[in-house]
């Protein structure tokens, strides 16, 4: 049984059809896991329903064989799960600093160490850190949101589309700093459009199609499977 | 001499009531603000509650006076100021828990909250004309004035008297010591912290562990104590009529929005900056320039460049100038 799991997942929007139906992802500590698929194939909500954005219909969200599927997602935070959203993951009128004391605002104890270590993690942060966040650039936001999930000590970080709307090299350095951020005993799923860079620093991967799990398999095996080569990553 | 008896009428005319009255409109556009910024509506209700308050000032000043507790040189009105601040508050929390807090729940539209305010804002302009009726009251007393033009004439021997108000001076002394305080709170302690970062994401905010009750709860409370002290203080300058509150409702929105809606600093800059646009061009000036210009030059007229009757017209100009070519405000907040 993985650490953090989402089973046979049924969910879809207000009164809407189903997004994801029966979806099964999992991660464990120490992992990434990457979910991939053509446009509209649930891949954010299946991330969403994970985080108890949107109820299931059917199925379960557990977390260290916990059951969390009732929780809200503020509950679910409390429970050691991150979240960076695609969109407006910073609060762009707030300086660095103060977007990281909001990201441990649960926390009382430790506040400056927790801080430190993010800044060791992502050392332009340290630089930054009372410059206003709205004014920095793309990459350099992505790294205060990511620095903002880590706040709370997570022990499960989602991210949805890390890379989105970065320059190449850009990427690159923010896949370091994912590994990094796995390298600290963090399970990390992450939704991605740029498939072949993802997979190659994911340890698993499962490609959703309409909603469902089409493949699944180790990086690599997504990478050299020649059917998810042709359908998913043109070439 | 002659050039320092005109800066003398400028002070005394202009510059410092333009500092009194946009200290009263500073504090209702904070109040706008945070409310916008926070709450996510433009509150209709803003001039009704700053009477509101007042009114409790008012009749808690008449009761102090009977008992005849007072506060010697200064008015009795500011011991009042806590008791009406909770009145103010729980009133607030009141027309929040039964009628605001629906309509946030069911995430309405801005525009759907702000005609609730509206209506928030008949029911409370009932509720005052039933518990104090719609007439003028005074109730300044203690010292009027800290300076007299026949001391200040004596002191210095000009011929222009300076004259400050008691009104004048407390008014600006606590708006500085209480617009300091709230500037402290909100950048340099973690709740005002989280009221920001609230207002500038909410999705995100919720994520990250913020309560939204107790946002919602802080800044109910921030707005009664800022709609109270600048209702009273108003009210102290120039008297308690309820209805004038309401129409100080067009320079206090345009205060906030001049100063960037959502940003509670561009709103107290806004609030001065409305008093002296409203002051200055509504300012006679015939006797200030009697003062600089040769004798055959004096102006025959009141040089004045509108009545002051069109003071409302003032900051409706601008408000209408900034939303056409600066939405965001001087200041930058968020646009309308």
């Amino acid at each position: 049984m993985a650490f953090f799991e989402g089973n046979q997942m049924t969910a879809g929007y207000d009164e809407g059809a189903d997004i994801i139906s029966s979806c099964t992802i999992n991660v464990n500590k120490g992992e990434i896991v990457a979910i991939l698929g053509p446009n509209g194939a649930g891949k954010s909500t299946a991330m969403k329903a994970m985080l108890g954005l949107l109820n299931l219909r059917s199925g379960d969200v557990t977390i260290a064989g916990k059951n969390i599927s009732d929780l809200n997602p503020q509950d679910r935070v409390k429970r050691g799960i991150s979240f960076v959203p695609q969109t407006r993951n910073v609060f762009a009128g707030l300086t660095v600093r103060e977007n990281l004391e909001i990201g441990a605002f649960l926390r009382n104890d430790e506040l400056d160490k927790i801080i430190e270590e993010i800044y060791e993690l992502f050392p332009i942060l340290s630089d930054k850190k009372s410059q206003t966040v709205g004014e920095l650039s793309g990459g350099q936001r992505q790294q205060v949101a990511l620095g903002r999930a880590l706040m709370t000590k997570p022990s499960v970080l989602m991210l949805d589309e890390p890379t989105a709307g970065v320059s190449p090299i850009v990427m690159d350095e923010l896949f370091n700093h994912i590994i990094k951020v796995k390298k600290t005993n963090v399970a990390i799923i992450m939704v991605e459009q740029n498939a072949k860079q993802a997979l190659s620093i994911s340890d698993r991967g499962y490609v959703l199609v309409t909603g469902k799990n089409k493949f699944e398999g180790s990086g690599k095996q997504l990478l050299h499977d020649p059917e998810v080569r042709r359908s998913f990553l043109g070439a | 001499m002659e050039f320092i008896n005109a800066i003398i009428v400028l002070l005394n005319y202009t510059i410092i009531p333009a500092l009194t009255y946009g200290s009263q409109l500073a504090l209702g556009a904070i109040f706008v603000t945070l409310i916008y910024g926070i709450l996510r509506f433009a509150n209709f209700a803003t001039g009704d509650m700053m009477s509101f308050g007042t009114m409790f000032a008012v009749l808690l000043t008449f009761y102090f006076q009977s008992l005849g507790i007072n506060l010697g040189i200064l008015p009795t009105a500011l011991l009042t100021i806590p008791f009406a601040i909770i009145m103010m508050i729980l009133y607030m929390l009141l027309i929040d828990k039964y009628v605001f807090s629906y309509y946030r729940i069911k995430k309405s539209p801005p525009v759907q909250l702000a005609m609730v305010s509206v209506g928030v804002m008949f029911v409370t302009q009932a509720i005052i004309r039933i518990i104090i009726g719609p007439f003028d009251r005074t109730f300044l007393d203690g010292q009027k004035f800290i300076l007299k033009a026949s001391e200040f004439k004596e002191m210095t021997g000009f011929s222009e008297g300076l004259t400050i108000k008691s009104t004048q001076a407390i008014t600006i002394v606590v708006t500085i010591i209480f617009v300091s305080i709230l500037f402290w709170f909100l950048n340099r302690t973690k709740t005002g912290t989280s009221m920001r970062a609230y207002s500038d994401n909410e999705d995100l905010a919720l994520l990250s562990g913020i309560d939204p009750k107790r946002v919602v709860l802080i800044t109910w409370v921030i707005a009664g104590i800022l709609a109270t002290i600048g209702g009273i203080l108003y009210g102290l300058d120039k008297s308690y009529r309820p209805f004038v509150y309401f129409n100080n409702m067009l320079p206090i929105f345009a205060a906030a929005i001049v100063g960037g809606i959502g940003n509670p600093f561009g709103a107290f800059l806004g609030g001065y900056c409305i008093a002296f646009a409203e002051i200055f061009l509504t300012y006679a000036y015939k006797k200030f320039l009697s003062y600089l210009l040769p004798e055959a030059l004096e102006p025959d007229s009141l040089m004045q460049v509108l009545s002051t009757d069109y003071k409302f017209a003032v900051s409706f100009s601008i408000l209408v100038i900034v939303l056409l070519f600066r939405p965001t405000g001087i200041f930058k907040g968020k646009v309308i």
